[in-house]
């Protein structure tokens, strides 16, 4: 088997692009949260790292691309569990769509999508979550509901694949799913003590902006390395950048007319929801669609953050709002902005008719329910078991005392007292 | 003697300084402070939301003064303090019956100069 190393090279860097895409996300997140969660947020994204990663070598890889179990799109089985037989090409991947990577490069990259999705989810049920059962729901959620919908749309067997759903980097399988699953986990769980009444600041939102620039710098691995190939990334590239851009902006324009303030929580919001937007599109159109798909998915998102209030709904961090929403956007408007000179099917803005947005829409929809869902059951039932929350206790005194002994800042007074939480262990 | 305590606007601070010392004033002690007068709090918006915040952060200010000095000084803190806007903070007095140097033991008015 000749592979070419151009490609390889590309795929490998990318796949570290979208690993650090997870710290990433867990910097972005702990900005928003209180100063007592900090490090409850940072610890529960680097522990998804570690076990989505074993997951994925040992059992999920093969259940999302192995070769598909009794030809109708809904499962891989096991045949690459633990990573046998990587000397085989990945299912489906024929004629003008064959891999020129090695199978175990894919396996790797496709690994960090799994792992920030999951780690996506932690955003929507910030502050509350126990330990072991969180990580207990990562499990069970990577294996019921990301792998399966990975093996839908980004397997070339996978029932909507088949039937011409496009989604570059992950529209669907990867921001609609979170947004969803972490709607449903969020309603499992029960709101925050106190939300929507009291006071819950973002405790620093330069840690915010670092972390949504490291998302932005990763995300270039994320959509342009989901062409698999270095000499076609180029138009997800630039595509990524362009949605990214216009999104930033619109947000900011949306407060302004809003409040009469942009903001700079704005601003990074803003870019994510481009970033999301373009995601399923980067591939698949242009200049004009990049623009038009960034625009519109930062005034979605902008405009449905206030959906939780009225939902009552405590999804923390908005990861319905800024994931759920422009991962919809952009998925729909393939419908409208694809076009063959990017790649893939005309969209009906190109004269491919409707067909392409009607692919799409079902994709939305079947991903949008079983995502939400099962992953209610899924959460339902661990916390009719071992139980999802801490104690009131615990989560008024904060998850980094309460869960870890730890606190993320030490602020010292003149006196070398500690400014906040003082605990006496100068005599141990 | 009289202790003269005033909360006023950070911004201020600089200024409350340079009046006292002006007005013979041989120490002060500084606080940062937080609270809410007729001023009430402000907004803060995040993704929307709005929030309100209660407490405005001020500086509070206080000097232990000669009984003949008292009046000096709280006119030179109201003139160094005052922007004439709302939230400009309060200045009150207070008895004191004693004082002692820690370092002489110098007890009362002797223990301000």
């Amino acid at each position: 088997m000749h592979y070419n190393s151009g490609d390889t090279a590309w795929v490998l860097v990318s796949a570290a692009l979208v690993l650090f895409m997870t710290p990433g996300l867990a910097v972005f997140y702990a900005g928003m949260v209180r100063r007592k969660n900090v490090l409850g947020m940072l610890i529960q994204n680097f522990a998804v790292m570690a076990v989505v990663s074993l997951l994925w070598v040992w059992v999920a890889y093969s259940l999302a691309f192995g070769p598909d179990a009794g030809g109708v799109g809904l499962i891989g089985t096991l045949h690459f569990a633990g990573l046998a037989h990587m000397g085989q090409q990945v299912p489906g991947y024929h004629g003008a769509k064959a891999q020129t990577i090695p199978p175990v490069v894919f396996v790797a990259f496709q690994m960090m999508f799994a792992v920030i999705t999951a780690a996506l989810l932690t955003g929507s049920v910030a502050d509350r979550l126990k330990f072991g059962a969180f990580l207990a729901f990562v499990v069970a959620w990577t294996l019921l509901v990301y792998a399966p919908v990975a093996h839908w749309v980004f397997s070339p067997e996978g029932w909507l694949a088949q039937r011409g759903t496009e989604d570059f980097a992950g529209g669907t399988v990867v921001e609609l799913n979170a947004g969803l699953a972490g709607a449903a986990l969020a309603l499992v769980a029960g709101r925050r003590r106190g939300w929507p009444n009291s006071l819950m600041r973002p405790h620093s939102i330069p840690l915010t902006v670092l972390g949504g620039g490291i998302l932005w710098f990763g995300w270039f691995g994320f959509n342009a390395g989901s062409a698999l190939n270095a000499g076609g990334a180029g138009t997800a590239f630039i595509n990524t950048n362009t949605a990214t851009a216009a999104a930033l902006l619109s947000w900011l324009v949306v407060e302004k007319v809003k409040t009469g303030k942009p903001t700079t929580l704005g601003a990074v919001s803003g870019a994510i929801a481009g970033a999301v937007g373009i995601t399923p599109a980067c591939g698949f159109v242009n200049t004009e669609g990049a623009t038009v798909i960034g625009i519109l998915a930062g005034v979605a998102s902008a405009l449905a953050v206030n959906l939780k209030f009225r939902l009552g709904l405590d999804d923390s961090l908005d990861v319905l709002a800024v994931h759920g929403v422009a991962g919809l956007v952009g998925t729909l408007l393939v419908g409208f902005f694809g076009t063959a000179s990017s790649l893939g099917a005309n969209g009906l803005f190109y004269g491919g008719g409707a067909s392409l947005l009607a692919h799409q829409a079902m994709a939305v929809a079947s991903v949008g329910a079983y995502s939400f869902l099962v992953t209610w059951g899924i959460a339902a039932a661990i916390r009719a078991t071992v139980g999802l929350r801490v104690s009131r206790e615990q989560e008024t005194a904060g998850l980094d005392i309460s869960l870890f002994e730890e606190s993320a800042y030490d602020f010292e007074s003149a006196t070398g007292q500690r400014a906040f939480g003082a605990i006496g262990g100068g005599a141990r | 003697m009289i202790l003269v305590t005033a909360v006023v606007k950070p911004f201020k601070l600089e200024d409350v300084k340079a009046a006292l010392q002006e007005a013979g004033v041989a120490g002060m002690t500084v606080s940062e402070a937080q609270g809410f007068g007729r001023q009430g709090g402000h907004t803060e918006v995040y993704r929307g939301a709005e929030y309100r915040i209660d407490f405005v952060p001020k500086v509070r200010v206080e000097v232990v003064v000669d009984d003949a000095a008292a009046e000096r000084v709280v006119s030179a803190i109201v003139t160094a303090a005052r922007t004439g806007r709302i939230g400009d903070g309060k200045v009150w007095t207070t008895q004191v019956d004693d004082l002692i140097r820690i370092r002489t033991g110098e007890r009362g008015p002797d223990a301000l100069r």
